[in-house]
């Protein structure tokens, strides 16, 4: 018999049975919704980590001292990152900008108002580097960090925290014992969890440096951005490379310095989202695991109640394939109808629902729909398989003695 | 038996020393006992005996609905004794075509749609033309689209036996294809089968009503599970020229093997 032919055929009889073709497809429906919408939003919270990173810089490579708790191994000191460090990384082939930093929790005061906040000494480059904007004011300037300038550009959280709704412009706010002229106030980012760059203050490294911190050497770090995203990797070799050298590190010896890019990140990252996805997903599928157990139930009831129908087809020269697949495909029909069904709840309820505090709404793939119409169908030709089975297998002059 | 010359290929039915047993708890019943049965093309025959003689397990084994334990069975000349499942479906299908007591027509398709469903299994190209020309030959030409709710007992048979037909096959078979009729639309089946048979189509049935065997023109009677008599009708006259015109060539050999004469 043609597979279109059973498809009608298959089609007729749950058109005949309307109410229990939908409350067996409703499990279905269910499943599918839940395991798109799910891993619609694990995909979202992936996209959203990943625009978080990308917010803070593109194309960036940082270079840290060597960690604290895993030193290094070394025959001689571990060397502390330099001004001439972040120098001779600028003679480096594909290397855009670079800016050391210093940073360092401090009190700020303005009148009676008070906040402690990261204050961090920078290049003007580093706005850019960090994809940061100014809304008010400007930036600091090459003059500022040759003249040791006392100018701040602060964050608009910092801002509103000292100053409320008052313009922060030309106020003059205490930085530890150093009175610091606000200059600018950067554009909000958001939080982003344990750093929140709204809220800090930015100052000219020599400043940090010399005025505040008192520390005329070691730099917590170097931001670099390259030009292309291809020579992030061969940018960081040739950094490591070069600190190498300058820190008179010899075979044997492991770094006294770490160097993050961001495509790790992103790396990284993506594999955290993927992971997400996949655990929602799994545990969403779990209901279509029950919504095949519905199919089989219902399929065992069908083949029972059209026992003589079994018997009458075999009577007429059916053999067993064509009742197996008779009712499996009458199977996967249900379970696919309900995936499609389920598919576009699925992607309905995506765009409402959410993980708390993260305010992204659920992105949907093409091949999640794809994935979840493929597991239903798969999962109706499973579960529709043992009671086809018991069909094909009917003894047709039994089948056909009964009632 | 028979005062003709005896060529195997008039034969459409070669059964021979057919056997089947059932074990009901410690016992063992033998529901068919060394049953030799053969039947010429064009015959119209019919089975008959009591409930439990025997005469339904001998239907489904000439039915290829089921084989026997022990006998050789030739169904136009193909050995199907010893065939199971699939290849059986398919002799069913080509072979046989099955009338039923209570019709047995699937409900919700169409009276084509029914007479179609044997060509589909065989995946015939042109089922749709060929299922309503078979039902147009039963008289239902007009009834091609009515579901099996809408139509009578009379007109549920006449499906039936356009669908039994539909394939082309070498035998009918009949059980108690009347018993669930009024004997107005009985008379008229049993009028169908005769002139079916007239165009030259075999023709089995089984059934314990003596009425309806007397309008067969071969009888096989059936006790215990062995055949114990076999009786030649005068075919009914109304059944006219045609019907004269094949007498003396549909025969009926039924030997009597072990039984108790």
């Amino acid at each position: 018999m043609l597979l279109w032919t059973t498809i009608k055929l298959a089609l007729r009889s749950m058109l005949a049975n309307k109410l229990r073709a939908i409350l067996t497809m409703l499990g279905m429906i269910i499943g599918v919704a839940a395991v798109v919408a799910m891993m619609a939003l694990g995909n979202g919270v992936r996209q959203s980590i990943l625009n978080r990173i990308s917010r803070m810089g593109k194309n960036t490579i940082m270079i840290f001292p060597h960690s604290p708790t895993i030193p290094p191994v070394l025959n001689g000191q571990p060397l502390p990152l330099t001004l001439g460090d972040a120098r001779s990384i600028l003679g480096i082939r594909g290397v855009k900008r670079v800016s050391p930093v210093v940073a360092q929790f401090e009190p700020v005061k303005w009148e009676a108002d008070f906040t402690r906040c990261n204050v961090i000494g920078i290049a003007p480059t580093w706005l850019k580097i960090h994809n940061f904007q100014i809304q008010n004011g400007r930036n600091i300037n090459d003059f500022d960090v040759r003249d040791l300038a006392s100018v701040a550009v602060i964050g608009p959280e910092t801002a509103s925290r000292l100053f409320g709704s008052m313009d922060p412009l030309g106020r003059k706010i205490t930085v530890g014992t150093v009175r610091f002229q606000v200059i600018g106030v950067l554009v909000a980012k958001g939080r982003q969890g344990w750093y929140d760059p709204d809220n800090q203050i930015l100052i000219p490294y020599t400043t940090a440096m010399t005025d505040l911190f008192g520390r005329t050497v070691a730099l917590n770090n170097i931001s670099i951005q390259v030009d292309h995203m291809a020579d992030l990797q061969r940018v960081q070799i040739a950094c490591e490379h070069r600190l190498r050298q300058r820190h008179d590190l010899i075979a044997g010896d492991t770094d006294d310095f770490w160097i993050s890019n961001q495509i790790r990140i992103i790396q990284i990252a993506n594999r955290i989202g993927g992971t997400i996805t996949w655990f929602l997903g799994s545990v969403a599928g779990i209901a279509l695991l029950v919504g095949g157990i519905g199919i089989m139930n219902i399929m065992l009831v069908t083949v029972t109640e059209r026992t003589r129908e079994i018997g009458i087809r075999k009577a007429i020269g059916a053999r067993q394939r064509d009742i197996l697949r008779q009712f499996l495909v009458e199977a996967a029909l249900i379970s696919l109808l309900g995936g499609l069904i389920g598919a576009g709840a699925g992607v309905v309820v995506s765009h409402y629902v959410h993980i708390p505090r993260w305010h992204t709404p659920g992105r949907v793939e093409p091949s999640m729909v794809l994935l979840a119409l493929s597991i239903s169908a798969a999962i109706g030709i499973f579960f529709g398989y043992y009671p086809a089975r018991r069909a094909a297998r009917l003894n047709p002059i039994e089948a056909l003695r009964h009632e | 038996m028979t005062d003709q010359p005896d060529h195997a290929d008039d034969h459409v039915i070669q059964a021979y020393g057919l056997e089947k047993r059932y074990s009901i708890g410690d016992s063992e019943v033998r529901a068919l006992d060394a049953v030799s049965v053969q039947v010429r093309r064009g015959e119209m025959l019919a089975i008959t005996g009591p409930s439990g003689s025997g005469k339904s397990t001998l239907m489904n084994i000439l039915g290829c609905l089921d084989s026997p334990d022990a006998g050789t069975y030739l169904l136009d000349g193909d050995d199907v004794a010893k065939l199971s499942g699939d290849r059986l479906a398919a002799i069913r299908n080509r072979k046989i075509g099955f009338v039923f007591q209570n019709f047995n027509l699937l409900p919700r398709l169409s009276a084509l749609e029914n007479v179609e469903l044997p060509l589909l299994y065989s995946a015939h190209r042109d089922a749709k033309t060929v299922a309503r020309k078979a039902l147009e030959s039963v008289g239902l030409g007009n009834r091609l689209h009515h579901e099996t709710n809408q139509l009578s007992g009379g007109q549920l048979q006449r499906v039936a036996i356009a669908r039994a037909m539909v394939t082309n096959p070498a035998i009918i078979l009949a059980d108690e294809p009347t018993g669930n009729l009024d004997s107005h639309a009985g008379g008229e089946i049993m009028e169908l089968f005769h002139s079916l048979n007239a165009q030259g189509r075999t023709i089995i049935i089984v059934t314990h009503d003596p009425s309806v065997a007397r309008h067969c023109r071969g009888e096989v009677r059936i006790s215990d599970g062995k055949i114990v008599a076999t009786v030649r009708h005068n075919p009914v006259a109304r059944a006219g020229a045609a019907e004269a015109s094949l007498n003396g060539h549909g025969d009926v050999e039924a030997e009597v093997l072990g039984s108790r004469f």
